[in-house]
Order: C-alpha cells, then structure tokens, then sequence
C-alpha cells in the first residue's frame, strides 16, 4: 500500500525532517508511527498527501508513483485517502451533514446517493442526531467522529490520522481508536501517528519510531520507544 | 464538470455572501465607493462632453456672394455646400432678413432711427448661408474648400472660437483618460487587498476542501461567483444612488442658478444612465472577477 524508497525531505540546507527512509506497509495494516517533535512525522504525513515534495527518493502509495503524478490529478489522488487531523479540520460554517456531505460533493456524487451516505456514515461514528449541528456546538471527541466520518465517507483503501487523539479525552481517545481498529478490520490500511504511549502499547501493532528523520525501530506488536 | 456540480458550485457562491458577511460588506463598500466616484466623473464628463458639442453646433462659417449672383445660383451653392459630408446643415438668410434681424437687435428701442433707411437696406449684398458643421476642428477645411466655389464672394470663421472648442474637447478626453485610470487602479488595489484579506481568512476552508480531494475549479469556482456578485451589487447600489442625486442635483442647479437657463442644456438622467448602468456593471463584475481569480489562483497550491 505504502512504499518509501531511500525518501529524504530538507525545508533547509541545514534542517533535514527526513534521512534515507525506507519502508513498506502492506494493504490491510495498522501501524503506529512514533517519535519526540521534530522527528519527521508530520513530514511524513505531508508528504503521503503530495502536499510537498521529498528532496530525494521514490513515494509509491496505492500504486501510484507520487513523483509522476501530475498537479491535475492530485484531487483523484487524495480522494483514495481518509485523513483525520489532530485539530478537526471541519469546514467552522457548515453543519455535520454538510461537511461529511462536501466530501462526496467534490468527486461529484449524485445529490440522491449523497443522501444516502451521509445519514449512514454518521450513524457509523454515532453521531445520526447531530447531523444539524456546527462544529462549534460539537465536543472534540464528536468533532473528531465527523471528520472521521468525512475520511471513511468515499471509502478509501488508506488512512491517515495525524494525531487523532491529541486534543481528546482518555475514554473518548479509546472510542476514536476503536472506530479506526473497526474500520482496519474490513481491510482498511491505517497509519496512525500518535504521542499517546498508553493506546501504542495497548493495541499492539505495528509500530514504527523515527528520530531526527530517521527510522530507528520498526516493530511487529511493537511498543512506544520514550525517547525523553 | 456536471451541470448539477455547477449549480451547487453557484448555490455555494451566494451562500459564501452570506457567511462572510463582514468580507462581503467590505468588499462591497470599497466596490461601491470606486463605482460611487466613477460615476460622478462620469456624468460630469458626458454632461461637458455635450455642452461643448452644442457649442460647436452653434458655431458656423458664414458664406456671403459675389455681387450680382442670381438668386438661382445661390440655391446651387447653398445646394452643393449640404451635399458635403462634413457639413450638419445650412441656412440661408436674405439680406432683407439680415436687415430685419439688425433692426430687432440694435434698434428695437428706437425705431425711429432705422426709418430713414426704410426704402434702402443698408445691408444689401448680404444674402448669406450660415454652414453648421458636424465637427467644429473641421471648421478651417471646410470654409477653404467653400472659397473656391463660384460665386463665393467670402467665406467668415470664427477660428478662435473652433480652436477653443476643439482643444477643450482634447483636453476633456486627456482628463477623463486620466481620472479613469487613476480610479480604476485604485479600485484594482482596493479590491484585491479586501480580496486577499477575505482569502487568507479562508486559507483553512481552501486547505480543508483541497485535502479531501476537491479540483481546483470546486475550489475557486464559488469564490469567483461571489466576486462577481460582490461587484454586481458595488455596482448596483452607488447606481441607485447616482440616479436619485442626479436627478436632484440638475433640478438644483437649474433653480439656483437659473441664468444658466439656454446657455446649458443638462443630458437627462435616462441618456446619462442608459451609458452609465451597462459600464458601471461591467466594471464591478469585472474588478469583483478579477480580484477573485488573481488571489485565489494564489492560494490554491496546497
């Protein structure tokens, strides 16, 4: 699903997010990407979603080689990818339903079908009566449901939660957790990048750990490497 | 794109008016006080623009003849100077009628002084054709040209008076040209900073939707039509405003100072506005168009 080649990324002469990575995660994993700030994850994710470029190396990720993929169609790209951010990312003047339906509106789904999707992915995250609600009158944890529903609405084959849980709760921590282990469990490949130590060592999967951009472990039923 | 894509992209355009109200006021204020300033040039100008072309009408070449031309001849002349392209129209004035109009003039008050030349017009010989031309800087062909007819005895210019009008028609051009310009790069700036203030604000919305797979024409679609819509009613409202004021300001100036009663004419509002309305819309549509299409393009590399 993922394959990183030899992938270095320099902002600067002097700042590298990312040394010589290399790495493969396989259709229908669920992996936990770890690391202190400033050890290149972000950089990571960035780069997954062809929002910048790497400096060196070769990104393929569900086939498509991201260096030759062409600026028209980046769009039909990110469509094939659910992304879940650490601070929501809802559209702030748009309800639930809107913002969940928005996603479909973009690849030009039929108004019909949109009707259809919206109500049963939000029931999906818990959230069917709320569909009326602005983000702003959401708790975090139901914000990060929506924008959960929003990633899962098109169906994709890969996700990535930029640290989902880092604004929320313990127990409402575990409920994000749960729905994105439910999702992995129909076969979709999740990438998690996370800082919280108790939910990589409970859940015991994959878990990659990189240090000043590089990757220092990488292990199956891995656990959170304290880098302080 | 679908047709229906294309009407939740328009549907979306009007609702962003809406939900950027405080960006949408602004831009509109600044879109209307561009457009508000435009057309008050604007009506001064054409205003100016058609006293100085009645003055030109009212300026001709006075054309007397030779002694003893037939009065045949004179209506060939008269004739020949009408077919001429340049020329509005021509009239002919008698010498009985020169005399009578003198009479009316200078001795209205005291008739007995004109009697003694009542069996001997003093201005015989005078028959005349006053020529009214289309364009007054054509003034000095023209009146050549006529010299050399037969029968011509002399031709009159009022040169001073053409050369007047015709560099005061230069000078307005130069002036409107300039204030145009000055205003419409003040409108340009204005605008696209209102523009990329609203955008940056926005720079999240445009980040969100691109992130989840949104082509750049969803994305800067709606913000186009709500720059337009912007411009549409910038434009709109200082119109209505215009037309109220105009109105108003012709009926004030008419009765402050009524002795510029028959020396100008003021346009009526429907001629100036029939002018104004279709290039103050166009201009708002195409300032709100622009400043739309240059800052977001800017924005979208995400």
């Amino acid at each position: 699903m993922i394959h990183l080649e030899n992938v270095s990324k320099s902002y600067s002469k002097d700042i590298e997010a990312l040394h010589d990575v290399s790495l493969d995660i396989e259709p229908g994993e669920f992996v936990f990407v770890v690391g202190s700030s400033g050890s290149g994850k972000s950089t990571l994710v960035k780069l997954l979603m062809k929002e910048i470029e790497p400096t060196e190396g070769r990104i393929v990720v569900n086939k498509q080689d991201l260096g030759r993929l062409s600026r028209k169609r980046i769009p039909k790209y990110r469509r094939g990818i659910g992304v879940v951010y650490q601070d929501f990312r809802l559209l702030k003047d748009r309800n639930v339903y809107e913002n969940i339906a928005f996603a479909e509106r973009v690849i030009e789904t039929p108004g019909r079908v949109i009707k259809k999707k919206v109500p049963a992915s939000l029931a999906m995250v818990g959230l069917a009566q709320k569909y009326k609600a602005y983000p702003q009158e959401l708790s975090g944890g139901e914000q990060q449901r929506v924008a959960i529903a929003r990633a899962f609405i098109n169906d994709p084959k890969l996700i990535l939660a930029d640290e989902p849980t880092g604004n929320l709760d313990p127990q409402t921590s575990w409920e994000i957790m749960q729905i994105l282990q439910e999702a992995n469990e129909r076969g979709t490949t999740v990438l998690v990048v996370s800082h919280n130590q108790e939910i990589v060592n409970a859940m015991k999967k994959r878990v990659i750990t990189l240090k000043k951009g590089v990757v220092i472990s990488d292990e199956q039923e891995g656990m959170y490497i304290n880098e302080d | 794109m679908k047709i229906s894509s294309f009407f939740y992209c328009l549907r979306q355009g009007f609702k962003n008016l809406w939900r950027n109200k405080m960006f949408s006021v602004a831009s509109i204020a600044t879109i209307s006080a561009c457009i508000f300033l435009f057309g008050i040039f604007f009506s001064i100008v054409i205003n100016f623009t058609n006293i100085v072309k009645s003055a030109e009408e009212d300026v001709p070449i006075t054309v007397f003849f030779n002694e003893g031309t037939t009065t045949e001849r004179m209506k060939e002349i008269g004739e020949e100077i009408a077919a001429n392209d340049k020329v509005k129209s021509v009239q002919f004035t008698s010498a009985d009628e020169a005399w009578q109009d003198y009479q009316n003039t200078y001795f209205s008050e005291n008739p007995d002084l004109a009697a003694g030349f009542a069996q001997d017009n003093p201005l015989a010989g005078s028959d005349n054709y006053a020529v009214y031309l289309n364009n007054v800087e054509d003034q000095q062909d023209v009146a050549s040209w006529i010299e050399t007819i037969d029968g011509v005895r002399s031709v009159r210019q009022s040169e001073v008076a053409a050369n007047t009008l015709s560099n005061f028609n230069v000078l307005i051009g130069y002036v409107s040209a300039g204030i145009i310009l000055i205003l419409l790069a003040v409108s340009v700036f204005l605008i696209s900073n209102t523009v990329t203030i609203g955008i940056t604000v926005r720079k999240e919305e445009i980040a969100i939707m691109k992130f989840i797979g949104a082509k750049d024409i969803f994305v800067w679609f709606p913000f186009l039509v709500e720059g337009m819509l912007i411009g549409l009613i910038g434009a709109a409202l200082p119109l209505s405003l215009l037309y109220v004021l105009y109105k108003q300001a012709v009926i004030f100036i008419m009765d402050r100072f009524s002795i510029l009663t028959g020396l100008i004419t003021f346009l009526p509002a429907k001629t100036v506005f029939e002018a104004l309305i279709p290039t103050a819309l166009i201009l708002g549509i195409g300032i709100g168009f622009l400043g739309s299409f240059s800052t977001t393009r800017k924005h979208l590399k995400v």
